[in-house]
């Protein structure tokens, strides 16, 4: 029997199909969901008012990750507002019974670090989450993707979502990483290419021997991203780095399980003659330490580049929306990006949050201090990378360069809760979102890798770090 | 529950929005997602665009411009990016909008809004550039959308352009069905899939 060859994504999404009706989408059976308190609330009182159980909650898991303060976190959230959403995902999940790992919890942290991290995350699986950045977990070679709140609703009554089916692209990046270059660089040289609504409807699978050669936390950081051109996720295939990875987590196969998981799981990868519908081919010796100038993730150049000029732009409203980001960053075209005065730097989020970021940022701020102005935040994307990080000793070296590490959470991510960047001041941030705001209000961000944070954590400028290494 | 208000046709002014790659922290900002109601967040809606930080309003903003006003909602290209927050959609429709036209949306966004009865047109980018003319020179200028004919049109200026919808989201907007309802009636075959399929490693 012959086979037409399919893709990665195919092969998941096919296996999760249960009814296509004509003229429908799809029903596509969810194997995990993972729910916080943002974006939850109103699907509980949704299930409350249709009288609906959640449908599998052995295949829900939530935790408190948004809102909650990365300081005192033993002491009830001061804000009312975060306290009581907080408290209301915790009644939720009382009500409809369902395992959550909130704050004070050992497996608490954000939604898209916990997955990974307790095994919940595997191969060949269906995961969704009422927030954007579950691409992550397409590291593992799931599809994963965002919802709204109606569609978290949707999937705690029925444990299904309709989905139309996406288009697929390959980005193949082939060859060997320059010094300093690591896979925050990789998706944001990308992103800066083919722009913020470059991947619009598209299913992303990452591959070429620069990604195989990744670890899974540097995987999962270009996964995160996928959602920053615009596709609905990014996909990479698993094989003995995702098993090794997973082998021996809480929520993985045990014994004789695992290898019938393996053996499955081998079959997954793309087939060699799968068509995509889009390819892309990038060079990894053409890509450099990469920041952010603007805002939107897009608006990135090479460390060592300049701030475009508004004649780089051909077209009236490329010009407009350059003009209006200049005006928010206050920096000035054509200006060098090195030598940039920095205000704060951010390391955290689900982006860049993982013990081996913190790992290469101990490197490059061991037996140094930050500048008296700047202000630096590291904090740890869950529990685990927290304890994990005291373990080995890193946090006495943030301490020691003083810097200030926290406890997990989003945190200065996205400006929700206590830790914000103030108006008009610099961060070179390991997050995922240039946006105005996004940060705080007037918070000027730029986006960039761990080990790019780290020199700038130490220098107060904007910095090559491969000088430093 | 979302609202299900029924969608079939809508004739309104409207208000111009020409910004390229609007995204969703900017539609509401993530220090007013705090709510735990699908209400009152059209007070919110361009938040940072539209009050200074006194909460006085910002004079250049479109939604400031008593010149502008309607159900309709115009966009530059790319609208919807970012975050999935369905706050950005409550927030259009509390606001009053039940029409967003683009020539291209975020994914999640714009299953946000279908799920919500706020209805996004996709137009073409030379369509998109005639409703900003048509607007920018005539503020009282009408247009309607029509879902069930798949047309929005300038009727003044006898401009008109077919727009795509899944059938099937249509069909939901036009009679007041969710998706819910829809998964609920396939129960039987949901937990057939459950009992036959293979290979299962996730639990």
């Amino acid at each position: 029997m012959t086979q037409k060859p399919r893709t990665l994504f195919e092969k998941v999404w096919d296996s999760h199909v249960v009814i296509q009706e004509e003229g429908h989408p799809a029903i596509l059976y969810i194997d995990a969901h993972l729910i916080h308190e943002v974006t939850t609330p109103q699907a509980f009182t949704g299930l409350k008012e249709r009288s609906l159980p959640v449908f599998r909650k052995e295949r829900t898991w939530a935790t408190t990750d948004h809102n909650t303060p990365t300081k005192d976190q033993d002491k009830p959230i001061k804000e009312p507002l975060s306290r009581t959403q907080v408290e209301t995902l915790l009644r939720n999940c009382k009500d409809f019974d369902i395992r959550i790992y909130p704050l004070g919890h050992q497996y608490q942290g954000i939604v898209h670090m916990i997955g990974p991290e307790l095994g919940i995350t595997k191969p060949g699986m269906t995961i969704v989450c009422g927030d954007s950045h579950t691409s992550t977990h397409g590291a593992f070679g799931a599809i994963a993707f965002g919802i709204g709140t109606s569609e978290v609703e949707e999937v705690l009554g029925t444990q299904n979502i309709l989905q139309y089916k996406s288009k697929t692209m390959n980005i193949k990046i082939n060859g060997t990483l320059g010094k300093g270059v690591v896979s925050k660089d990789i998706i944001l040289y990308i992103i800066s290419k083919i722009g913020t609504n470059g991947g619009i409807g598209y299913f992303v699978e990452y591959s070429g021997t620069a990604i195989e050669n990744l670890s899974m936390e540097a995987r999962m950081t270009i996964c995160n991203m996928s959602i920053e051109m615009g596709a609905r996720g990014g996909m990479i295939a698993p094989d003995e780095t995702t098993y090794k990875y997973i082998k021996g987590r809480n929520f993985a196969p045990k014994g004789k399980k695992f290898d019938e998981a393996v053996k499955y799981w081998k079959t997954l990868p793309s087939d060699k003659d799968a068509k995509f519908d889009k390819e892309l081919e990038i060079k990894a010796e053409d890509i450099e330490p990469m920041i952010t100038y603007g805002t939107n993730p897009g608006m990135g150049v090479k460390i060592t580049g300049s701030v475009p000029t508004i004649e780089d732009f051909s077209i009236e409203q490329d010009r407009n929306m350059f003009a209006k980001a200049m005006a928010y960053m206050d920096l000035k075209p054509g200006q060098k990006m090195i030598g940039q005065k920095v205000d704060n730097v951010f390391i955290g989020s689900c982006t860049n949050a993982r013990i081996e970021d913190f790992r290469m940022v101990a490197k490059i701020v061991k037996g140094k201090k930050k500048p008296d102005w700047l202000s630096v935040m590291i904090v740890p994307g869950s529990t685990q990378v927290a304890l994990q990080a005291k373990e080995e000793g890193l946090d006495k070296i943030f301490k020691e360069a003083g810097m200030d590490f926290r406890g997990a959470g989003c945190s200065a991510c996205l400006g929700m809760n206590e830790d914000k960047i103030p108006a008009k001041n610099y961060c070179v941030s390991t997050s995922n979102r240039n946006f105005e705001g996004r940060q705080g209000p007037g918070a000027r961000t730029m986006l960039a890798s761990p080990l790019t944070a780290a020199a700038v954590a130490v220098t107060g400028y904007v910095t090559d770090v491969r000088e430093m290494l | 529950m979302r609202n299900k208000q029924i969608f079939r046709k809508l004739q309104s002014t409207a208000v111009p929005l020409p910004m390229e790659n609007v995204d969703t922290d900017q539609i509401i900002p993530a220090r007013f997602l705090k709510g735990v109601t699908n209400e009152g967040y059209g007070e919110f809606l361009f938040r940072d665009w539209r009050f200074n930080d006194d909460g006085s309003e910002k004079e250049n903003f479109v939604l400031n411009d008593k010149t502008y006003k309607g159900k309709i909602l115009i966009t530059g290209p790319s609208f919807g990016i970012g975050s999935s927050r369905e706050h950005a959609a409550w927030a259009i429709a509390d606001y009053g909008f039940r029409v967003v036209v683009s020539s291209q949306f975020g994914d999640i966004f714009k299953n946000n809004c279908l799920n919500n009865f706020l209805l996004p047109v996709e137009v073409s980018s030379e369509f998109l550039n005639e409703l900003f003319t048509a607007v920018d020179s005539d503020p009282e200028v009408l247009i309607d959308v029509d879902l069930e004919n798949l047309t929005i049109s300038i009727p003044s200026k006898n401009l008109s352009e077919k727009f795509e919808i899944n059938p099937y989201k249509r069909m939901c907007l036009m009679n007041g069905y969710d998706d819910i309802d829809y998964i609920l009636s396939k129960q039987k075959e949901v937990e057939e899939f459950e009992k036959t399929r293979k290979n299962d490693f996730s639990i």
